[in-house]
């Protein structure tokens, strides 16, 4: 019954898509507000069916309803509550519809938020948005239906349908599968949500501009309607990449954080692209440039929302997200091949509307500035889907099986990561229309003369060598310091000219132009990542050896030794075989840690989880790679020393907060918004 | 018994001459034998120099990943072979430790791994032939978009906008007054 229920309402939501895109069109053809009001109705109604459709799915998951398919997949009777409710996401069917879910609660707030003020953009806003989600909604209902049951043929045959196949009864397995263990960790459990609202809360801003570009407005009005819903979005992904480097780092047993895998680098390319629309939206908002730029730059992020939830689901690559794969792959392809042809082409049949009404006057401005950090994050999105994708060329004319692994996108990412870590440093020193070179070495000077004493006493103290580390290091000190001395320089100079204290100049600073020093925030917060990602990938160490209980392996200035190692069954279905080890540092002991493997028989599933001491300075990440039978008690242990890691970690909060401060509503704005004229759904006739 | 007159003065001769015979004889003797002795010796030296490397420890787990690290399970997922967890790959660095055992160099190990498995064992394509793409195309990306870039740009930088920004006034309180005037703007 109950899954019945969640099927129709699934299907009706699908309709409601169907019918307000429909409603849509006819109203702006036609010129007949109450059709778009309708469709803008329709656009609401889908998310209560939405809301309910997944809450009967939840509810069949958490009352082991094993007759349904999916519910049998993801989970089983021994798994806590929580990890019901979150294995939603566990598998392919469940995620499209979080997907649709997330899609239409964005899609509904949009539009009771904006629909006052925004009336010219809405009626096509609503168009695409739900394009999108009948999409996704068809893709649950056609291709990977999560409330297909288990029914049992007259010739015994097992089969999965929605509704039963004729002659054939029910069939209720006891028990389920069970999540996928490597989902059961807090990351992971909070990763997917994280990056599907990243990924939805772009297709608001996609969704403006192209009604912009159908209402031939050529203004910076859709940018400046979608700020907040990209920052929101970016906010969101940065999240979900976070999370998902975490979980990496935590269950793989692998030692790092980032492996270059091809569904990592899916989910970050349209970080990438998002990025540089952050700032590239910058330039049209001051200088009235850019505008086609803009379009082309949300469109690519909205095609790579698609093409990583493509590549996730597609199983054209291997990955060590394989646990998504299914055949839905064709039909995402032919849907990003339609959506990115039919936006060029309206793009194209706007070109001449969307020239600039300014132009570049400086080869030393901030808008240039701007323009290379664009080219620098497009050349890292061509460098990585050009790594994603050639296997499959080399595959497809040669039959040649290649990898392009880690080294290929150190090398080629590399210098383009410095390169901005550089513009960081230089650009918010800059001046918009063109900056004086005299200025800019002025400003630049204390901040640069500061960071070879830096670069000096790491040569002399730490003793480093490596060009490449020692590059690193000094850029993330210079952006530091030039932040830094921005937000000394500016709160002195407000505090001089109103009577306020240094503190309060900052704070009224930061709370008067929150998207400026949120923004240094978030620099100060990749400074942090990079110190973190250098230092852990120039002077990472390793060690592997066998040893016995007593005995003791050396990494740097730590001795581990192996105290103990016991196994036992647990009652969520898995064999736990468990290591004491205790960490000296100087002699003395200043951690035990606990590694572990753990065995999911039923899914027949190995997780290592590592032991990991964690100090300022680096991070102790001890794995049980073998044991010896109980006699010998000698177990085989891989021991990583990654210096600086947790920088990376802290700069992900503080990169975190910046977005917040950047993305938090202006209180005058909210009156401003309230106060909104009343435009009409429909222009008037020519 | 020997006849010792002039019948055979030679032999007389060497009758008498026998005991320095002996002598040279005896001379020889040793010759060779500590000839033969140093050339043993030599020879043994030799042998220790020049013989056929020994068989070296067995190579430790470090270095069996640090060759492992540059290879890829072709089964695997994307994960290098000195952390793959599974048993094809415990196999495989099985392989490796036998190969290092027997005084192979990583670069043979990898040979070999690409001659059994096929290029995708490499953490990178060679460059060669098709592969040269993954290393043209992005640089050349990069150039291109900077050209294009550099297009944008130089037009337009003697344009009628280019203004130098001096400071009339000190510079903190220029930078002030920029300040004031970009929060006015916000406000």
């Amino acid at each position: 019954m109950l899954p019945t229920l969640g099927y129709l309402l699934l299907a009706t939501a699908f309709l409601v898509c169907l019918y307000g895109i429909g409603a849509s069109i006819h109203g702006v053809l036609a010129r007949e507000e109450r059709w778009i009001l309708s469709a803008r109705n329709a656009m609401l109604l889908s998310w209560p069916l939405i809301t309910l459709s997944a809450l009967s799915l939840i509810w069949l998951l958490l009352t082991n309803h094993f007759e349904v398919q999916f519910v049998w997949s993801v989970t089983s009777r021994s798994m806590p509550t929580y990890l019901k409710v979150t294995s939603l996401w566990g598998g392919q069917a469940g995620s499209l519809v979080l997907w649709s879910w997330l899609m239409s609660a964005f899609a509904s707030v949009a539009a009771l938020r904006r629909w006052d003020r925004d009336r010219e953009f809405l009626p096509w806003v609503v168009v695409v948005v739900l394009v999108t989600l009948a999409f996704f909604l068809s893709l649950a209902l056609f291709f990977d239906n999560p409330f297909s049951r288990f029914w049992q043929a007259s010739n015994g045959q097992t089969l999965a349908a929605m509704f039963p196949p004729a002659g054939a009864v029910p069939l209720i397995p006891s028990d389920g599968q069970g999540l996928n263990p490597l989902l059961r960790h807090p990351g992971m459990i909070l990763h997917p949500p994280m990056l599907y609202l990243g990924f939805v809360s772009f297709v608001i801003p996609y969704s403006f501009g192209m009604a912009a570009l159908i209402t031939r407005r050529s203004d910076d009005r859709w940018i400046r309607l979608t700020r907040r819903w990209t920052l929101v979005g970016w906010l969101f992904l940065s999240l979900g990449l976070v999370l998902g480097a975490r979980w990496s780092y935590d269950v793989l047993g692998w030692g790092g954080y980032w492996g270059w895998d091809p569904v990592e680098i899916a989910a970050f390319m349209p970080w990438l692209t998002g990025t540089a629309f952050l700032h590239s939206v910058m330039i049209q908002e001051k200088r009235g440039m850019l505008k086609r730029w803009n379009m082309v730059l949300i469109i690519l992020t909205y095609a790579l929302v698609i093409f990583a939830t493509f590549l996730t689901r597609s199983g054209l690559l291997s990955s060590v997200h394989a646990f998504a794969q299914s055949s839905i792959g064709p039909v995402f392809f032919v849907f990003i091949g339609g959506t990115c042809i039919i936006s060029l082409a309206l793009l194209l049949s706007r070109w001449d509307d969307l020239g600039g009404e300014e132009h570049l006057t400086s080869l030393l401005s901030r808008e240039t500035l701007f323009l290379v950090n664009n080219l620098l994050f497009l050349s890292i999105v061509v460098a990585c889907f050009w790594g994603v994708v050639f296997p499959l060329i080399s595959q497809l004319f040669t039959g040649q099986q290649v990898t392009v692994g880690p080294p290929f996108y150190q090398r080629t990412t590399g210098p383009l990561f410095a390169g901005l870590l550089l513009l960081m440093g230089i650009a918010p020193l800059s001046a918009w229309g063109h900056t004086a070179l005299q200025n800019l070495g002025r400003l630049i000077l204390r901040p640069f003369l500061l960071s070879l004493v830096l670069l000096a006493v790491l040569l002399a103290v730490a003793r480093l060598s490596d060009p490449g580390a020692l590059l690193g290091f000094w850029l993330a000190g210079l952006v530091a310091l030039v932040t830094l001395d921005e937000f000394w320089r500016s709160a002195s100079a407000r505090s001089r000219t109103h009577p306020e204290a240094l503190p309060v100049a900052l704070w009224n600073l930061v709370a008067r132009d929150r998207r400026r020093y949120g923004g240094y925030v978030i620099h100060l917060g990749v400074v942090l990542m990079a110190i973190g990602i250098v230092g852990s990938q120039f002077f990472q160490q390793q060690t592997q050896g066998t040893i016995a209980q007593g005995q003791e392996i050396q990494l740097g200035p730590y001795a581990v030794r192996h105290d103990s190692i016991s196994e036992w069954t647990t009652n969520d279905q898995r064999d736990v075989t468990r290591a004491v080890i205790a960490v000296f540092h100087g002699g003395n002991q200043v951690a035990e840690l606990h590694p572990r493997r753990d065995y999911y028989f039923v899914a027949q599933q190995t997780m290592t989880i590592p032991g990991v001491y964690s100090t300022v300075q680096g991070d102790l990440y001890l794995i049980l790679v073998g044991w010896e039978p109980i006699a010998s008690n000698g177990a085989t242990f891989k021991i990583y020393w990654n210096p600086l890691v947790n920088f990376l970690w802290c700069g992900a909060v503080v990169f975190i907060l910046g977005t917040l401060v950047a993305a938090w509503p202006d209180p005058q704005r909210r009156r401003s918004r309230a106060s909104a004229p009343h435009w009409s759904y429909v222009p008037a006739k020519q | 018994m020997l006849p010792t007159g002039p019948m055979f003065p030679q032999s007389s001769r060497a009758a008498r001459q026998g005991p320095a015979i002996r002598r040279q004889l005896a001379s020889l003797f040793w010759i060779g034998f500590l000839g033969g002795w140093a050339g043993l010796l030599l020879a043994r030296g030799h042998a220790v120099a020049f013989q056929a490397p020994a068989p070296p420890p067995t190579p430790s787990a470090d270095q069996v990943n640090a060759v492992a690290r540059q290879l890829y399970c072709p089964v695997c997922a994307n994960v290098p072979l000195d952390v793959c967890p599974t048993q094809a790959c415990e196999q495989w660095r099985a392989i490796i430790r036998e190969e290092l055992g027997q005084g192979w160099t990583p670069q043979q190990i990898k040979d070999y791994f690409v001659q059994a498995y096929g290029e995708r064992v490499l953490a990178s394509p060679p460059a060669q032939g098709l592969n040269l793409l993954v290393y043209v195309l992005p640089p050349l990306a990069f150039v291109l978009g900077a050209y294009f870039l550099y297009r944008a740009v130089h037009p337009w930088r003697r344009g009628p906008g280019q203004a130098e920004s001096t400071p009339p006034s000190p510079p903190e309180d220029e930078y002030a007054r920029r300040l004031e005037e970009q929060l006015r703007k916000r406000s």
